[in-house]
């Protein structure tokens, strides 16, 4: 019993940082029907520029600092919503009246661009990420022990999410952004601005990504170019699985990845991790097509 | 009947001597990019019939074709010096190649079977993620066999593929799907892309197309897969989701639904980063910039839907004013 609390802790704590990255891919989704393949390097960037902005000042030597390590967080946040918009701005919004298959390749194009701009930036050899924070253990009672990294995913993730459904439930923003989810052309015809919209979604969505990749260079701190591939496909198939284009879903689809794949590094093999996931996934959809918290949507004739 | 299998042994003769031709005059780096433009366009080709012709969006090619080369490379190294009492060596190992390949393409037809069946409940971006999902699942399934060397790589296998394998391989698939969108069927797949709930109502039985469609498609990538196996390192890191992604890029940037467009596609996507080499470092970044210009710029690929046709090229010549098609009244 304690072994499984014990992956619980760690699945939780790594599914959080699914459910950040997949609540980008949700938000973007639901307004735009696009599956932004970029998202997962937006969130390597996030990790890079957080890695840069730590040695910039001077963050993360001998004695590290819960000021300097937020500080840090919104450096990189900020710096990846400016990415998103930039992203959004040249490459998808030409493409946003073409077929979806269009606009996806072209989001694979962008995914592809930010990668070999990362090696060619960064260097292909993985960086150290530095400690922002001082490694402890945290004894949890019955001999789960997590390390107070992990708390701080938890937590950061859990503030970020409640700031996000606030957000979209209590503003008038927000309030834009599910009338343009909804039905671009009539929340148009109100006399909603979309592609300010849009382009504020997509800040926010990379915001997130990029503060998943700083709570992962805290736990994981090897970041290298290539680091966003995996990650991101996982969260997009969290984001399915919880039902895309729901918010809730994303953060339940990201924890049931994050669980699962620690259940079964614990209890059958590490080799079975990156499998488990879309096992899941296939067995969800095969019983609830539209994902855990979709609605299905009837098919108009 | 008679003069097309006339065709087929000539053609097939013309490939050998092309190949023996080739080996001597190219060197083999060029070879070598001929074979892989072959593998290439046998996949795009495949892919086509899933995602241009019938208008379903598959991400999970890869899967296929890791399948058909896992097989194959499983039927030459365990059950071919069986047949052959010894390891089969000269023609009768060639003649063993035949029956691998077919395997190998069988194997993954079955797997396309097994992912073409969601398709009844699936559709859009779900059903792209499940076939994403059931690629990643067969590559990491192979990666825990050991038989097949698992994270190894399998090793040991007979390299078997010439040029004039790939490319009767390719030539076979082209006319096989080319054959069949003019069939019967064929429409009937091409008006489930147009509007599969018409298509329906027409009394199209529109899941037995879609999953027919999955089934020759995953045939043919496994068939690939499987020349594949035979002619260079064979590890589960060529089967990732990537590989797929770069096969859907080859069909898009061809043009969706166009035969000869993939065949562009392939080719020039195989060439490209090759001939970029000249900026080394820098090839990919200039790679991924040209994809996105290309995607803003002509969005349905470069053919579009349409075809290259020797055979209208040159009645452009003989008859010269063909009558415009398709400007009848909207």
């Amino acid at each position: 019993m304690q072994e499984f609390f014990q992956q619980l802790a760690n699945g939780i704590a790594w599914g959080s940082i699914y459910a950040l990255i997949a609540l980008g891919y949700t938000m973007v989704y639901g307004i735009l029907r696009l599956i932004n393949f970029a998202h997962g390097d937006v969130y390597m960037v996030g990790a890079f520029t957080a890695y840069f902005a730590a040695r910039a000042i001077g963050a993360g030597g001998a004695s590290p600092s819960p000021f300097y390590a937020l500080l840090v967080l919104l450096a990189a946040m900020a710096a990846c919503a400016l990415l998103g918009v930039i992203i959004e701005f040249f490459a998808y919004r030409p493409v946003r009246r073409s077929s979806r298959l269009t606009a996806l390749i072209t989001a694979i194009g962008v995914s592809l661009l930010l990668e070999n701009l990362g090696i060619r930036i960064f260097g292909a050899d993985p960086k150290f990420f530095p400690q922002l924070v001082a490694p402890r253990r945290v004894d949890l009672g019955g001999g789960v022990v997590v390390t107070n990294h992990q708390i701080t995913v938890v937590v950061v993730s859990l503030v970020l999410m409640v700031a996000l459904t606030l957000f979209v439930t209590r503003t008038r923003t927000g309030k834009a952004m599910r009338a343009v989810a909804f039905h671009r052309d009539a929340a148009s015809l109100m006399g909603i601005p979309v592609n300010r919209i849009i382009t504020i979604t997509f800040a926010i969505g990379s915001a997130l990504a990029a503060a998943a990749g700083v709570l992962v260079g805290l736990t994981n701190p090897k970041i290298e170019p290539l680091m966003g591939i995996m990650p991101g496909v996982k969260a997009f198939v969290a984001a399915v699985l919880g039902g895309i284009g729901s918010i809730p879903g994303a953060v339940i689809g990201g924890l049931v990845m994050g669980v699962s794949e620690y259940m079964v590094v614990g209890y059958v093999s590490s080799t079975f991790r990156d499998a488990i996931a879309f096992i899941i996934l296939i067995l969800v959809l095969l019983i609830k097509p539209a994902g855990i918290l979709g609605r299905n949507v009837t098919e108009k004739v | 009947m008679v003069r097309r299998l006339l065709i087929g042994a000539a053609v097939l003769g013309g490939l050998w001597l092309l190949d023996r031709g080739l080996t001597g005059v190219l060197n083999p780096y060029f070879y070598r990019i001929l074979v892989l433009c072959g593998l290439n366009v046998m996949l795009a080709l495949s892919l086509n019939l899933i995602n241009g012709v019938t208008g379903q969006f598959s991400i999970g090619h890869a899967g296929f074709m890791a399948v058909g080369a896992y097989t194959s490379a499983a039927f030459t190294v365990y059950a071919a010096p069986l047949i052959a009492g010894g390891a089969p060596q000269g023609l009768l190992a060639a003649a063993l190649f035949v029956p691998a390949i077919a395997i190998g393409g069988a194997a993954a037809a079955f797997a396309g079977f097994l992912v073409g069946l969601p398709s009844m409940r699936l559709r859009g971006d779900y059903l792209a993620i499940v076939t994403l999902g059931f690629g990643e699942i067969i590559r990491v399934a192979i990666l825990n066999i050991d038989a097949v060397g698992g994270a190894r790589g399998f090793a040991g296998i007979p390299q078997l593929t010439t040029f004039a394998w790939v490319g009767g391989g390719a030539l076979v698939t082209y006319v096989v799907i080319r054959n069949l969108l003019r069939s019967y069927h064929g429409r009937a797949l091409l008006a489930i892309r147009e509007d599969e709930i018409a298509a329906e109502a027409l009394g199209i039985p529109t899941t037995r197309y879609k999953v027919t469609a999955f089934v020759i498609s995953a045939f043919f990538a496994g068939a690939a897969g499987a020349l594949f196996s035979h002619y260079t390192y064979l590890h589960t890191n060529s089967f990732t989701f990537m590989k797929s992604i770069e096969v859907i890029v080859m069909v898009v940037l061809g043009g969706m639904g166009s035969l000869t467009g993939s065949v562009l596609g392939a080719t020039l996507l195989t060439a490209l980063p090759e001939a970029l080499r000249f900026a080394s470092a820098d090839r990919l970044i200039i790679y991924s910039a040209l994809l996105i210009i290309l995607m803003i710029a002509r969005p349905q690929g470069i053919l579009g839907q349409r075809e290259v046709s020797f055979s209208r090229m040159f009645g452009r010549f003989r008859n010269p004013a063909p009558e415009a098609r398709g400007s009848g009244p909207k």
